[in-house]
């Protein structure tokens, strides 16, 4: 008996840009359910601590400025038509969200509070303490709870499925509590799923951040955009790779180098330590190679701030160097890296979500959708401004969600048959009756963490990426044969980490074959062997697709311009 | 440093589904929590021991569970602050939800207790055009509840949770305090009437574990002492648990001492005829061991009573 649930819209996964696409949704009238491997408030979204972007032009704001210092971040790469949304629509979902419940930080007057956040000359990020991000996700699930979206809970999605004109007609997907495989049939689906931080050792990010809407997508037939630009954070821990918000330089903290130097006056003189990430970690990175740091690190420093201003507005990073590093923040500097915190590219979509062109421009998937970090417009191109991804996920996937359920008005079910749960179940299967081996997935998913950490970090050469690209087909051969040792049907976990490595893997070499294929610096990508912009040939996207049992094939788009000519890059 | 891990397993797909205990034994670092342990046994000795864990930095609410005991996360306890009595490390499922295998728990009844309490804005009347106005003070007091990760760890630890399984527990009620002490929220009285009932704010036994075992600083108890008492000043329906309070107020002001049968007849009702009735056998045992407790006229305040009513005087103004 195979089982089959049936909704308008599905939306794959449940933190801010699923909750948000599936609420804007549901106010169309379209029938909507969440799937999501974990509980919607374990979602990776709670991570992000600092705030969210907005300009609010009744406080003497211009989104043109947000607008213009999101492109600039973007060493260009931005498209420009997205950016213009995002910084116009930012004011009106800030105050949704705080219409919603968020308990923003207020001034004296009542009002909403400001930080400043880094690559903006203004003060434009709102925020809850320094967790923004849990803040804005519990808010969104008392809401989705307000509604009665049925979430399913503690599902790990398998594959798309499309029906014969090509079109996007839902997912199948496992319940990991009992192992039963099942179709989820839907006019239209929503990848909500976020980041492939993990693909990278260590990286900031949770250990869910796998990368499966991703891969999902881009197996369905969606290309995959702007892969090679990875955002290193500059302040982590070392080791694990905690992240420590960018709040605290926010509130002014200075990163320090053996020497005791603000060396951000030598890179950055004008922004210092609040130059955009890419710069900042670069820097750091020089500091470290150069000899002037510590144990391979530089210094965060937040004595300066005071106490009561560290245990009011950074509490969360206060606490985390207390108990991850041993350090009292309001007594001792601490020892910060630059580390793997966010990915730029993702499943190319338009300004309403799809992921497919209505004007032909790029092939796609009709019915597909996507928001938040496991989608590219691209907003962010090749370097995200702090406090803009959260404003991402709310902007966009409310667009998504509003665009994706009145598609679904316009459609009929598509016809998808009950062989496809057959299919989940034999690779499954397939999985379970491989032979054991010395190997294990565990070891398999380090190897590709660390060769993506040293030949795809902050600092890019052509042999480096080439080594990688091998070492990942290296991998894939591995993943092929490696065994599951837990056979067992109820919360199989050993089978959920050996599906996520999978979709890894191919996340993996859509990384390495981008940034190879990109031959100048832009933004995060940083090659040693091209050390320039180049605008004449790369002021543009570069387009992965997945090719059945084939190597990847490659496509580009230009950058949409609309008002910024691209300048040299100085903070 | 050589640490033993003293795990309780639960498999529900063995032929005689029973929890028990097994030891690994694994060279533990100075900066490593018991997650970092967890994931290491399970990446090197056991791929089937079974964890739910996302963020490593405690702000994911996923790694509840008991470890020597108490309920705690995983991923902000360090294994170096354990083991200075060099005993075994102990790691359970968290208590009062049932086991799904090893140390998952099934957290649907958590859940479901959370929504009963309607956890989501009520606004007053129509939103305004811009954003609310609120205090800052009013706005950091309530960041610090909106610290709730939803982990379930003064759930698992809640004394009359154990014994009384229809209370809405802590976490479901420091959510409602949330909501009653947000400026915004027009429904603070429908939502304390709605928690003045079995099972709702008067059931905490005020045991503080919750407090205790809280990782992210809720204090759960304190929030539901303060619903406790902005339901008696918004003078909803009395109800047992604020009579209880109001009676033992009342008579330590009077008599400095506590008049226990004075307390149960005012907090249960003279005419609580079936109540009263059912402490007949204890009086009746009582009275034949000539332990009756004097009561009402006979109860005598204690000498320099006078000093107690100051006291009261003085905290009420």
């Amino acid at each position: 008996m195979v089982t089959s649930y049936e909704y308008d819209v599905l939306v794959m996964g449940a933190g801010l840009a699923g909750l948000r696409a599936a609420l804007a949704a549901h106010q169309t009238g379209a029938t909507v359910a969440i799937i999501t491997k974990v509980h919607p408030v374990r979602s990776h979204s709670n991570a992000a601590q600092g705030g969210i972007n907005a300009a609010l032009t009744d406080r003497g704001d211009k989104w043109e400025e947000h607008a213009f210092e999101t492109v600039k971040g973007s060493d260009y790469l931005g498209d420009q038509d997205a950016v213009e949304i995002l910084a116009q629509e930012a004011g009106q979902d800030i105050l949704a969200l705080e219409h919603m419940g968020v308990i923003f930080n207020r001034n004296e007057d009542g009002r909403l509070g400001t930080r400043r956040f880094g690559g903006q000359k203004r003060a434009r990020t709102f925020f809850v303490s320094d967790f923004t991000g849990q803040a804005l996700l519990h808010v969104l699930y008392e809401q989705a709870m307000k509604a009665r979206l049925p979430v399913f809970e503690e599902w790990f999605v398998l594959s798309l499925v499309k029906d014969e004109h090509g079109q996007c007609g839902g997912v199948v997907a496992f319940e990991i509590r009992t192992g039963r495989v099942a179709l989820f049939k839907a006019k239209a689906v929503i990848i909500a799923a976020g980041g492939l931080g993990r693909v990278f050792e260590p990286s900031t990010n949770a250990l869910i951040c796998t990368g499966d809407g991703i891969a999902i997508a881009y197996r369905g037939g969606a290309p995959l955009m702007d892969m090679e630009m990875v955002q290193y954070h500059p302040t982590t821990l070392r080791g694990k790779g905690l992240l420590l918000s960018e709040a605290a330089r926010g509130e002014g903290a200075y990163l320090l180098n053996a020497e005791g130097e603000r060396f951000m006056e030598q890179y950055a003189p004008n922004m210092m330590e609040l130059a955009s990430r890419d710069v900042v970690s670069r820097a750091e990175q020089i500091e470290i190679n150069e000899g002037r740091g510590i144990n391979g690190c530089v210094l965060l420093d937040c004595r300066h701030l005071g106490k009561a201003l560290i245990r009011e507005r950074l509490s969360q990073i206060f606490e985390e160097a207390k108990s991850f590093a041993n350090i009292d923040l309001t007594e001792e500097p601490i020892p910060v890296c630059p580390g793997m915190h966010y990915m730029m590219g993702g499943v190319k979509t338009d300004v309403e979500g799809r992921c497919w062109d209505l004007a032909g421009g790029w092939r796609g998937v009709p019915g597909l959708f996507a928001a938040g970090e496991a989608a590219c417009l691209s907003l962010h191109g090749g370097n995200r401004l702090g406090a803009n991804s959260l404003l991402d996920t709310v902007v966009f996937g409310r667009r998504a969600g509003r665009c994706a359920g009145e598609y679904a008005k316009t459609r009929s079910q598509p016809r998808i048959g009950d062989g496809v749960v057959k299919d989940g179940e034999n690779s499954i299967k397939g999985l379970f009756a491989r032979l054991d081996t010395d190997d294990t997935v565990a070891r398999i998913r380090h190897e590709m963490g660390r060769t993506m950490t040293e030949s795809l970090g902050v600092f890019r050469d052509q042999e480096g990426m080439a080594h990688a690209q091998q070492t990942i087909a290296g991998l894939r051969e591995r993943w092929n044969r490696v065994a599951i040792h837990d056979k067992g049907q109820v919360f199989n976990t050993s089978l959920v980490r050996a599906l996520e490595l999978d979709f890894m893997l191919d996340c993996a070499e859509t990384i390495a074959l981008g940034a190879l294929t990109r031959t100048e610096s832009r933004g995060a990508h940083f090659r040693t062997d091209c050390l320039h912009r180049d605008d004449e040939h790369w002021l543009k996207h570069i387009l992965i697709y997945h090719r059945p049992g084939g190597s990847p094939q490659l496509d580009s788009l230009p950058v949409r311009i609309t008002r910024w000519e691209p300048q040299v890059r100085v903070y | 440093m050589l640490t033993t891990f003293r795990i309780r397993r639960f498999n529900p797909e063995s032929e005689s589904p029973q929890p028990y205990f097994e030891d690994y034994q694994l060279v533990t670092e100075r900066s490593d929590t018991v997650l970092d342990a967890l994931i290491r046994i399970r990446e090197t000795v056991d791929e089937s021991l079974t964890v739910r864990c996302s963020c490593r930095g405690a702000i994911c609410g996923s790694c509840g569970m008991r470890i020597n005991g108490h309920a705690t996360l995983a991923c902000k306890t360090k294994v170096a602050s354990l083991i200075s009595s060099g005993d075994a490390i102990q790691v359970e499922p968290m208590n009062n939800m049932p086991v799904i295998k090893d140390l998952v728990t099934d957290m649907t009844g958590f859940w479901e207790k959370v929504r009963q309490v309607q956890p989501w804005l009520q606004p007053a009347g129509p939103e305004p055009e811009g954003e609310y106005l609120a205090s800052p003070d009013a706005m950091n007091h309530l960041t610090g509840v909106m610290g709730c990760i939803m982990c379930g760890a003064c759930v698992s630890d809640c004394a009359a949770l154990e014994v009384n399984a229809d209370f809405v527990g802590p976490a479901a009620l420091a959510k409602a305090y949330r909501f009653v002490a947000d400026p915004r929220d027009g429904s603070s009285s429908s939502r304390l009437t709605a928690l003045n009932t079995p099972g709702g704010m008067w059931d905490c036994t005020r045991c503080m574990e919750c407090i205790e075992v809280c990782p992210k600083e809720v204090g759960a108890m304190d929030r539901i002492m303060t619903l406790r008492a902005k339901g008696i000043e918004q003078g909803v329906p009395s109800t047992c648990g604020s009579r209880h309070t109001e009676a033992f107020a009342d008579i330590i002001e009077r008599k400095g001492r506590l008049d226990e049968p004075m307390l149960a007849v005012r907090t249960f009702g003279l005419t609580n005829f079936r109540q009263m009735f059912s402490f007949l056998p204890m009086v009746i045992r009582a009275v034949v061991r000539g332990k009756l407790p004097k009561s009402g006229p006979l109860f005598r305040a204690i000498p320099g009573v006078d000093r107690i009513r100051r006291l009261f005087r003085r905290a009420k103004e």
